[in-house]
């Protein structure tokens, strides 16, 4: 009875978690699309502002974990296919492997380590020191002052950087391709071409902005739910980088399964 | 509800009118059916020890929390059944400063002040800056814009807090704890503010504190609150010449013994409270 009981209030708890998300992601969604319609609109630098601090300063890091994971994946191909004697198809694992899915969540995973954590510490730090309440005593909107700016720079900078790690993944897989399998840089890049569809980017980059949406509203309702004292605010740090990864996760499963259903059933 | 005495308002429709106000968070009732009225254009100070429940007060005037039963009229309007445009329009007319002050710390001082100028009116950026420094020359501030709060002392970041406050004109001012954590000089620069600003605005103030120096130079009025309840209303001198045991005991200071506790509160609730209007 008990862990019937258990399990029933961690489901309700679960499923008003996931309603809150959503009720934050329709609030910002709107107040983002409101914004346009705004007289006096927020200034873009804070979007901006964002942008520099989710994607560019993101860069070096995530081209240096792209890579090695790149290499990693050509490393752990040709093991199997040297054995079949396939070594040229390494060019072609990676690029799919990569474009389909490591690129879209290593980028995630790395995003929510440093702007989903910082989105959660951020606002748990102003709901602490009073400022979402002086926020909303001057009847300024705390979802479209605080959030609105985070999601549009999200929405804008996750594809990129998606892109950007595509690209760095493939350059790793290139360096073992070229020096251990018999590819020159341009017949690597020509086989990986070649074996890319369109559609293996396009549905990377779909998953990358429901990641976008994912870290950001775990990041900002956890600021948001933060308790009193500065404790708290470690402990929503916490918990909207396990949840954002657990989030991001599923949705990744849900779109592949999506995916792949979508196309062979 | 304890023994409060109230005096008969003089304007015929007050700034702040509170009555049978309960606020509970959860299971714990924070306030216990409190009834009080600020007039327009006067410095009311709401005092009250640590977990009164003072500083609860102020959230719920603000808007902050929500009441359980009562009832809140702000400059006449009922706040249960307030539009959103009318919240809207109430909190441009009404200015907070927090204890902590918080202020935008990634903003710098000057933009924390033009923040409702530029949400709220549709002044040009050359006028919103001339408002800005204007604003911060009342309060002892200029020079002060391109400073972000962290570079600030504890007492400039509470003056800014009340320039940004007062960014809007507005009608009230709600202040919580001017000047706790200040030290007695700083403190006494916060009171002379809000005296010089009472003085040549004539807003209507609600200042929750404990320090009761400054409470007594700053208030037209103040209440007592004691655990949820209003225990007395009255001016200064009122308050003083108060006979009220938990009056007598907040004013002279007096610690509270761990066994009389309960009795004493009881003594509050049951009639020991003497009307303070002599």
């Amino acid at each position: 009875m008990g862990l019937t009981q258990d399990i029933g209030a961690a489901t309700i708890d679960g499923l008003a978690y996931l309603g809150g998300l959503t009720r934050l992601a329709g609030a910002a969604t709107r107040a983002m699309f409101g914004e346009l319609f705004r007289e006096r609109k927020l200034p873009f630098g804070r979007a901006i502002h964002q942008g520099m601090a989710v994607g560019v300063k993101a860069l070096p890091i995530l081209s240096l974990i792209s890579f090695f994971v790149g290499m990693i994946l050509a490393l752990q191909a040709a093991y199997e296919l040297r054995r079949l004697g396939a070594l040229q198809f390494v060019a072609s694992a990676v690029a799919i492997s990569v474009t389909r899915e490591l690129g879209p969540l290593m980028t995630a995973i790395l995003v929510i380590g440093r702007s989903g954590s910082a989105f959660a510490a951020e606002l748990g730090t102003m709901k602490v020191n009073e400022e979402i309440d002086a926020l909303e005593t001057m009847a300024v909107d705390p979802v479209r002052f605080l959030v609105v700016p985070k999601l549009l720079a999200m929405l804008i900078m996750m594809p990129c950087l998606t892109i950007w790690a595509d690209t760095m993944g493939v350059m790793g897989g290139a360096l073992f391709g070229v020096t251990n399998a018999g590819f020159t840089l341009g017949t690597y890049v020509h086989a990986t071409m070649d074996a890319l569809a369109l559609r293996d980017i396009v549905t990377g980059l779909i998953k990358s902005l429901m990641f976008a949406l994912v870290i950001t509203m775990v990041g900002c309702q956890e600021g948001f739910r933060t308790g009193l004292g500065s404790e708290e605010v470690g402990k929503s740090t916490t918990s909207a980088v396990v949840m954002s990864i657990f989030l991001v996760i599923l949705v990744d499963l849900l779109f592949t399964m999506l995916f792949y259903f979508g196309v062979t059933g | 509800m304890s023994g409060e005495v109230r005096a008969e308002p003089k304007t015929p429709v007050p700034a702040i009118e509170v009555r049978n106000l309960r606020v509970a968070y959860g299971e714990r009732e924070i306030l216990h059916g409190v009834s009080f009225e600020v007039r327009a254009g006067e410095t009311m100070v709401i005092l009250g020890g640590s977990g009164s429940g003072k500083s609860t007060l102020l959230r719920t005037l603000a808007g902050l929390e929500q009441p359980s039963s009562g009832e809140i009229r702000i400059r006449g309007k009922d706040l249960r059944t307030l539009s959103p445009e009318g919240w809207h329009e109430l909190r441009t007319r009404m200015g907070i400063s927090f204890q902590s002050g918080a202020l935008f710390g990634s903003m710098t001082v000057g933009e924390n002040v033009a923040l409702p100028l530029e949400e709220h009116t549709h002044l040009d950026e050359s006028t919103i800056d001339i408002m800005v420094r204007l604003k911060l020359e009342q309060v002892g501030l200029r020079g002060y814009e391109d400073y972000f709060p962290a570079q600030l002392s504890g007492g400039m970041k509470k003056r800014a807090a009340v320039a940004r406050a007062m960014a809007m004109d507005p009608e009230i001012l709600l202040f919580d704890e001017p000047s706790a954590g200040l030290d007695p000089i700083i403190a006494a620069g916060v009171d002379e503010l809000l005296l010089k600003l009472k003085e040549a605005f004539k807003i209507t103030i609600v200042v929750v504190t404990h320090e009761l120096a400054s409470a007594f130079l700053i208030a037209d009025r103040m209440i007592l609150v004691d655990k949820g309840n209003i225990v007395a209303v009255g001016t200064p001198t009122e308050m003083k010449a108060s006979t009220q045991p938990r009056v007598r005991q907040f004013l002279d200071r007096v610690p509270e013994p761990e066994m009389a506790q309960e009795l004493d509160y009881l003594q509050v609730l049951t009639g020991g409270v003497v009307p303070l209007r002599q």
